[in-house]
């Protein structure tokens, strides 16, 4: 193969329409569809009493308003609970539009559409919604008391409960190990909400086609397959009559995963219903109160460790907030369970989680899905360890480390996706070596002395994670050569940015022998794929790559066979170089990718000079056998799936130096450094931007991002106003290497890295400030006047 | 209802809008150019940003009868006669778009930053990008397609 693209830094072949203004987002379709706007719950808890719409029906331009008690069978039905789990006992998702109750503010009560979105708005302002209002439960400590109910069939305000025990080689208890530990360590952790925060919130686009009775569906989601089964069943249409594409999408991080969302239900019903195209584009407000958020949780950790460091026990018990509903189920404290071990061998495990109702916004998966918290608290851990036993807060980490002759690593547990938690591949050591050199972990001591002869204040910190990628059931990939030499690659799953057209063009050519020109690809759109499972958990490279690489591979060993017969050679002589097949070391004996794809349909009639080629009388195939022979098909085409074992394990560690100002409390990243490991990297430069974003919304995360709810469970800085994400301003420049440890699981050998930069970075910057300021830094985000706060209260 | 032109990537176009008319549903909705993004309507996040007269502004926080007769550069309009400008031609070079909700804005601000300040500096670029929010990359690629877009524009025959 001459045509190597796999591992190069290839440009984006989205960029071309992006950077011209062509994309085609959501809201960018639909121009003359009616738009649909809600009446949203301005009360975290109340009980409905009475919805008057008098004043709306006189607006000019309203088409049709919906309550709850207008939706038939299927469509009024609660929302599916996506993935349900033994543990979540108590599991509760909402209503499309509310039925008797509210749960928290911007919970979806009344349905309007209008001839356009700013008559919708109108008319949605004149709809007069009466309430009693009930107590609203705020707060992880308010909700576990369970003096008051979010849901009054669920007690204590408890939606599910989980245990998982690892014990010791030796078969103690983590709390035996922990008692019987030379040293032991106590204490508590806090980490707040943030959310996703797409630029580009959500939205649906509906058109139905009466003459064919079919409903296509445009949708700013992260599974366009699965919100096509899901609206089938929901609205009693045959599955082949329902088409949902994922147009270019503008960000997602997670929260479009979340489906079907009541809009996404709503709006193709009642598009079906009025028989005329509908649309609703989310505004930002609506995306603060209506969609969801994530991270929040109160962890309560006991340690014991040998003098070296060694843990020799560790319980953790975590109160996760799970907002009003559990749509989602609780894969996020799931996932904080099982990653919190990072890459460490852990003498004894315990592990509890509450996950907990509150009046607020659903919490539901934002990149990093629950492993921010798990870094949050291991590597605090670390850092207390070190501390207490005053050792470098390297060599405690070192000496935790699964080492490079030890995986497959067992941790013994059952990860997010029901299957084992074994670690496949990395080189914790060799990462470990690298972000020292990179950051200067050894010189910083002299650096920080330096400073503090200026009077000024630095700490340095660093964090270690390991995050399961690539997580099944499978994904999959069609290909097709057509007779024009063009190569179309098709896959189920969607795309928000991350540039799949490019490393799924790549891998193709790479497979196929073809220039990468004439390799397009499709993601998301189920008339070109049907089945898949979507994007996240950092595996559309590992899932759809390495089903791509299958297909071509299928595709690949039918054009050399009947390459072979047209030049009557061996097949094992041929190869494929610039997209056409040829003897090796007999250039002249070739035929291109074109012709073979003509050949390979044998046809009645030549609709064209090519097609000419494969015409009945036009052939020289043997006459004993059928013109498609056993087992073959016509068309040059194939299509593979890939299907896991289990997940794969990337790693990486981070580490920062911080100032902060002895007076403002001001807290400025000086340097940012990541070594990432996501095994062979398909495009450097794209895995680069990964790490460059994940990093980016990890800094706003532990400086500047937190959703700020008051005690009536208002949501009080629901605008970007308010809600401070990092400007370029607010990002530190971000100096990064990389390891390459192969996964042995896969054909390609990669591992995700969608998620990875955002994972440690509030350990990180905890333990930075921790390191300057020396008192604990146990709660994060952290502002200046929280500093400021704890400078004061001496801690 | 009021009846409007507006001098669009250098074509005269009318709209019939109601007062309220922000803009950025102007352009997207009634003249059909969906290049500029909404991502807040509320000013912060700088995905509208047009050029009105060659300036930047927020396209979300502008009435389109407030503009009737002025000049708008919208990021359709930043090619020329067919080939992408220095500055469309630098983020792709960069990599400085992932999910490109955000670009047509960072373009339009890029545009008219490097206009005032062909050299910048460093901090000079991340102030004249401090109005754009993106979630995607981070800044690190779309400060240096910043950089670049000021190489290729020096290089351009004026």
């Amino acid at each position: 193969m001459t045509t190597k693209l796999f591992g190069e830094p290839v440009r984006r072949r989205e960029d071309a329409r992006l950077i011209s203004g062509q994309g085609r987002y959501l809201d960018d379709l639909g121009r003359h569809a009616l738009a649909a706007a809600f009446v949203r719950s301005p009360h975290a808890h109340a009980r409905i009493t009475g919805i008057d719409v008098d004043a709306a029906l006189e607006v000019d331009g309203l088409v049709a308003i919906y309550t709850w008690e207008d939706l038939p069978e299927g469509v009024r039905e609660p929302l599916p609970l996506l993935i349900p789990h033994p543990a979540l006992t108590h599991g509760r998702t909402a209503y499309p539009l509310a039925r008797e109750v509210v749960r928290h503010v911007g919970e979806p009560i009344v349905m309007v559409v209008a001839r356009d979105r700013y008559l919708a708005e109108d008319i949605c302002s004149l709809i007069e919604v009466s309430y009693e209002f009930l107590k609203p439960v705020i707060g992880l400590e308010e909700a576990v008391s369970g003096a008051h109910l979010v849901h009054e069939d669920v007690p204590g305000n408890v939606g599910a409960h989980m245990v998982q025990e690892v014990p010791s080689a030796d078969g103690r208890s983590a709390l035996d190990a922990i008692s019987a530990a030379p040293h032991t360590l106590s204490f508590r952790l806090d980490i707040e909400r943030s959310a996703s925060m797409p630029l580009e919130g959500k939205g649906v686009y509906a058109r139905w086609d009466a003459d064919d009775q079919s409903l296509r569906i445009y949708s700013s989601t992260q599974t366009s397959t699965s919100v096509r089964m899901a609206l089938a069943a929901k609205l009693g249409l045959p599955l082949p009559k329902v088409e949902v594409i994922a147009p270019d999408v503008g960000g997602g991080f997670g929260v479009k995963i979340v489906h079907p969302w009541p809009e996404e239900v709503l709006v193709p019903w009642a598009a079906r219903v009025l028989g005329q195209e509908v649309k609703w584009t989310e505004d930002r407000r609506e995306h603060f109160i209506g969609s969801a958020h994530e991270r929040a949780q109160v962890q309560h950790v006991q340690v014991g460790f040998d003098g070296a460091g060694r843990v020799l026990g560790l319980s953790v018990e975590i109160l996760h907030d799970h907002g009003a509903y559990t749509h989602y189920g609780i894969i996020v404290p799931i996932i904080t369970s099982t990653q919190l071990l990072g890459p460490y061998r852990i003498g004894a495990y315990r592990v509890e989680f509450s996950s907990i109702y509150t009046n607020t916004v659903q919490v539901t998966p934002y990149r990093g899905a629950g492993r921010p918290q798990a870094a949050f608290c291991m590597e605090r851990t670390m850092d207390k360890i070190a501390q207490h036993l005053g050792l470098d807060r390297t060599e405690v980490r070192a000496a935790n480390f699964i080492q490079p002759d030890q995986f497959p690593y067992d941790q013994g547990m059952i990860f997010q996706d029901g299957r084992p938690l074994i670690y496949d591949s990395g080189d914790y050591p060799e990462s470990l070596r690298k972000l020292k050199d990179l950051i200067g972990w050894d010189d910083f001591p002299a650096l920080r002395e330096s400073a503090r002869a200026d009077g000024r204040r630095l700490g340095i910190g660093l964090g270690c994670y390991v995050e399961g990628t690539g997580v099944g059931p499978y994904e999959g990939g069609h290909i097709q050569i057509t007779s024009d030499g063009r190569v179309h690659v098709s896959t189920g799953l969607t795309s928000q940015g991350q540039g799949h057209e490019t490393v799924f063009a790549q891998i193709a050519a790479t497979e196929l022998g073809v220039p990468i020109e004439r390799v397009s690809v499709v993601t998301g759109d189920t008339r070109r794929f049907g089945y898949a499972v979507g994007t996240f958990a950092s595996r559309a490279a590992v899932m759809s790559g390495n089903a791509i690489a299958l297909a071509c591979r299928k595709v690949r060993e039918k054009a050399l066979r009947v390459a072979a017969d047209a030049l009557e050679a061996d097949p094992r002589d041929l190869e494929i170089t610039d997209g056409v097949v040829h003897v090796v070391g007999a250039p002249a004996a070739s035929i291109p990718l074109a012709t073979v794809a003509v050949l390979s349909n044998p046809l009645r009639y030549a609709f064209d000079e090519e097609a000419k080629r494969a015409t009945q009388f036009a052939t020289t195939g043997s006459m004993d056998r059928p013109p498609v022979s056993e087992g073959e098909e016509p068309g040059l085409e194939g299509k593979d799936y890939y299907s896991p074992t289990r997940s794969t394990f990337a790693s990486g560690m981070h580490a920062a130096i911080v100032e902060t100002d002895p007076d403002t409390a001001e807290i400025r990243i000086l340097r940012y450094a990541v070594v990432h490991d996501c095994g062979k990297m398909i495009n450097p430069m794209l895995v680069e931007g990964q790490i460059h974003g994940g990093v980016a919304q990890g800094v706003g995360g532990a400086l500047y991002e937190k959703m700020v709810y008051d005690d009536h469970g208002q949501l009080l800085n629901a605008s970007f106003m308010d809600f401070l994400m990092p400007y370029a301003t607010e990002v530190p420049h971000i100096e990064t290497d990389h390891l390459e440890t192969p996964s042995p699981l896969n054909p390609l050998g990669i591992k995700g890295a969608g998620e990875a930069g955002v994972i440690p970075v509030s350990a990180v910057i905890a333990a930075a400030i921790e390191d300057a300021e020396g008192f604990p830094i146990d709660r994060m985000p952290i502002s200046p006047s929280d500093l400021h706060a704890l400078r004061r209260t001496g801690r | 209802m009021y009846d409007i032109t507006l001098i669009v990537n250098g074509v005269p176009r009318e709209a019939r809008v109601p007062a309220r008319r922000l803009l950025s549903d102007c352009l997207r909705h009634d003249l059909g150019l969906t290049g500029t993004h909404v991502g807040c309507e509320h000013g912060v996040c700088g995905a509208c940003t047009v050029l009105l007269d060659g300036e930047p502004v927020r396209s979300c926080l502008t009435f389109a009868v407030t503009v009737d007769g002025r000049e708008i550069t919208t990021v359709e309009g930043l090619a020329t006669g067919g080939r992408l400008s220095p500055v469309q031609r630098a983020f792709a070079e960069c990599h400085g778009l992932q999910c490109g909700f955000c670009t047509p804005g960072f373009l339009c601000t890029t545009t008219a930053f490097l206009r005032e300040n062909p050299a910048p500096t460093d901090e000079e670029v991340l102030e004249g990008i401090s109005g754009n929010l993106c979630r995607c990359t981070g800044y690190q690629n779309i400060a240096k397609s910043v950089h670049r877009a000021a190489e290729l524009l020096a290089e351009e025959p004026s």
